[in-house]
């Protein structure tokens, strides 16, 4: 294997758990729900799935931990934001404060322990194919599930009537309770998603990308999938593009570690996060306002009567 | 089984003000059955967290150590949430302002330099924040760029700038390696009120902010219009009140004040620049300020209660062998019921089993 399909292979596993907690907040923000906890819920799932993994030496339990976890971190979000109509922002904000503290307490005594890779999926004959072999058809259940999870989110949110209704809430929930859609049980559901997401990417990251656990691993990532749905104008797709962009910014940026340029080595560990801020920018000077954004996003739900 | 709310038309200062309190108590009883189900005495933990530090004069000394630059930064967010904006940065403007004031300190190591040092130490120290915190202002203004997301991501660019620095061209030379700067001259250093007292001129600074600020929010056109600009953005415009110009001057003030509490830790409590210089105050600061209510001198006392986290903390990861983890699970259980209990003080709350309601 060349250094180059290396380092494609490793964009792949870097973009993964970008992918997948990007789509789950994708269908919390389109209900019209903002989630700042993504960082709390992934660092979670990434405490409690390794937590699980090496207590019943069994991937399949972590990353069902890590999933459940994600789900009950959104769950008490979905407490306060629904059913007291907390403030969305500061709410999400205290779930990632939440979920950065407590995930230390769970993972403390797993610290040091590591975890054997997973096998990747190894399809005969076309994995023996030069160069794009490996890439395309010798990855990891995740990797074929996230994209195959792009799809059926777009398909979801674009052709079904579930989806619409999910939409049509997101994008002005006064009115939506007018028709006598279920705003609250909707964006219930769609919170739990976005937590399940978010805990399935925490298990991917500390089971398959570092196969060990250390406090705060999730190091923004988070947050750079939340910033990943803004840059994809809530569209899945674009989500799919954006995270593999950014899986890549980050392995480039380890790769210039290791090969010493002589710049000095927190300039490049900077990258991601300037990255988000300059794809942030171009946005917006591309489209001048947020474009895409649904209408009543971050708006508590308090019903007239 | 499902909530059903209904704005509140009339809402009792009572309830209001003891919102926090009744927030307070219920994150205490949840952090409690959490030190349960670790199978440790939820007893001995509030003993070793409140009780001790509150009883012992080291601790209360240490109390307004750590309450100062929570309460400066808190007070500095308090004008961003007031305008409704969402400045969660603080974090990187803190180090910022450690940064531009610490450059001084380190420029006149082992110089004759008098006096001045320490006035134009605080002054880079506030201008460090406060440019810091315009840079997510000016994206948002000029280029339609949310705030959020930006001022977390320059936290994590200070953060490393500040490693850079500590660990490359400002490590103290003779320091055996240690990734540190050279400790900073009497003159650079800020005094202590009382002598031989941990307690520096930085309590003082933060007193004055809450003082200036009650006047400022209170008894000024400026802090009508932040009223103005947060309850009723189209009523604010309406009346010529320009958003652009607020959310500069909101993010330059918060970015001022959490520059200032930086440069007054760095350069009284620390001494020195090194990688790490917070615990954590930026972000807990956001707790801070919405626990006091956005209000200045409600800001003041729940800065105390939050540094009354940190050092039960502390205390307890030693005497009871609780990790430091727990404070900060603590302080964002915290917050998430401060906010609860906001909501729930202008909303009419029923839980309807199914088949009741309508």
């Amino acid at each position: 294997m060349t250094t180059f399909e290396a380092i494609l292979l490793t964009i792949v596993t870097a973009s993964t758990p970008l992918l997948i907690a990007a789509l789950g907040e994708l269908v919390t923000e389109r209900s019209g729900v903002l989630n700042l906890g993504v960082e709390g819920m992934m660092i979670m799932g990434a405490a409690c799935s390794f937590a699980a993994a090496v207590t019943f030496d069994s991937t399949l339990i972590g990353v069902l931990a890590g999933i459940v976890a994600g789900v009950a971190m959104a769950a008490l979000f979905a407490l306060a934001v629904l059913g007291f109509a907390a403030n969305q922002v500061g709410s999400g904000l205290a779930l990632t404060i939440f979920g950065l503290g407590l995930s230390g307490l769970i993972g403390a005594p797993f610290v040091g322990a590591r975890r054997d890779p997973i096998a990747p999926l190894d399809i005969p004959v076309l994995s023996d194919l030069p160069i794009i072999g490996r890439l395309f058809f010798e990855q990891d259940l995740f990797v074929y599930g996230s994209i195959a999870l792009t799809v059926l989110i777009a398909l979801y949110l674009g052709r079904s009537r579930s989806g619409l209704t999910l939409r049509a809430i997101g994008e002005n929930h006064g009115s939506a309770h007018g028709l006598g859609l279920p705003v609250l049980r909707v964006r219930f559901l769609a919170i739990l998603f976005g937590g399940a997401c978010a805990g399935l990417a925490g298990a991917y990251l500390s089971l398959v990308y570092t196969r060990f656990w250390a406090p705060g691993m999730t190091s923004g990532r988070g947050w750079i999938a939340l910033a990943l749905v803004v840059f994809a104008a809530w569209r899945p797709a674009w989500v799919l593009v954006g995270a593999y962009i950014f899986g890549a910014a980050t392995v480039l940026q380890l790769h210039a570690q290791a090969a010493q340029f002589g710049v000095p080595a927190q300039a490049l560990s900077a990258i991601p996060y300037l990255a988000t801020i300059i794809a942030l920018l171009l946005l917006s000077l591309r489209h001048g306002r947020a474009i895409g954004a649904p209408g009543s996003l971050g708006v508590p739900f308090v019903p007239d009567r | 089984m499902r909530f059903e709310l209904t704005p509140r038309t009339s809402v009792s200062p009572v309830a209001r003000a003891l919102a926090p309190v009744a927030a307070f108590v219920t994150a205490f009883l949840i952090a409690g059955f959490v030190i349960w189900l670790m199978g440790r005495s939820p007893v001995a933990a509030f003993d070793v967290y409140v009780l001790q530090p509150l009883s012992d004069p080291w601790s209360l000394q240490e109390l307004l150590v750590k309450a100062t630059p929570l309460a400066l930064i808190a007070i500095g967010l308090s004008y961003c949430f007031r305008a409704n904006l969402w400045n969660i940065g603080a974090e990187g403007q803190y180090v910022m302002g450690a940064i531009f004031g610490g450059w001084l300190a380190l420029k006149t190591h082992g110089t004759d330099a008098g006096a001045w040092v320490l006035p134009l130490m605080l002054i880079l120290g506030i201008l460090g924040g406060a440019l810091y915190g315009l840079i997510p202002a000016f994206l948002k203004t000029r280029f339609g760029v949310n705030e959020i997301l930006t001022s977390l991501m320059l936290v994590y660019v200070a953060q490393l700038t500040l490693d850079y620095l500590a660990r490359g061209p400002w490590r103290d030379p003779k320091g055996f390696n240690f990734p540190q700067s050279v400790t900073f001259d009497p003159a650079a250093t800020l005094p202590s009120i009382v002598e031989a007292s941990r307690v520096n001129y930085g309590t003082v600074f933060a007193v004055i902010a809450v003082v200036v600020t009650a006047v400022v929010l209170g008894r000024t056109l400026f802090g009508y219009r932040l009223k103005l600009t947060g309850d009723a953005p189209r009523a604010a415009r309406f009346a010529g009140f320009s958003s652009k110009a607020t959310t500069m001057a909101v993010f330059a003030i918060s970015g001022g004040l959490a520059g200032l509490a930086g440069i007054s830790e760095v350069s009284g409590q620390i001494g020195q620049l090194q990688p790490s210089i917070s615990p954590g105050y930026g972000f807990t600061a956001i707790t801070v300020a919405f626990l006091g209510r956005l209000n200045p001198f409600g800001i003041m006392i729940a800065a105390l209660v939050l540094a009354l986290t940190f050092i039960g903390g502390e205390s307890a990861q030693i005497l009871l062998k609780l990790p430091l983890d727990l404070t900060q699970a603590f302080q964002g259980i915290l917050l998430l019921c401060v906010l609860s209990a906001d909501a729930m003080v202008s909303n009419r709350i029923r839980l309807v089993t199914r088949g009741g309601g309508k």
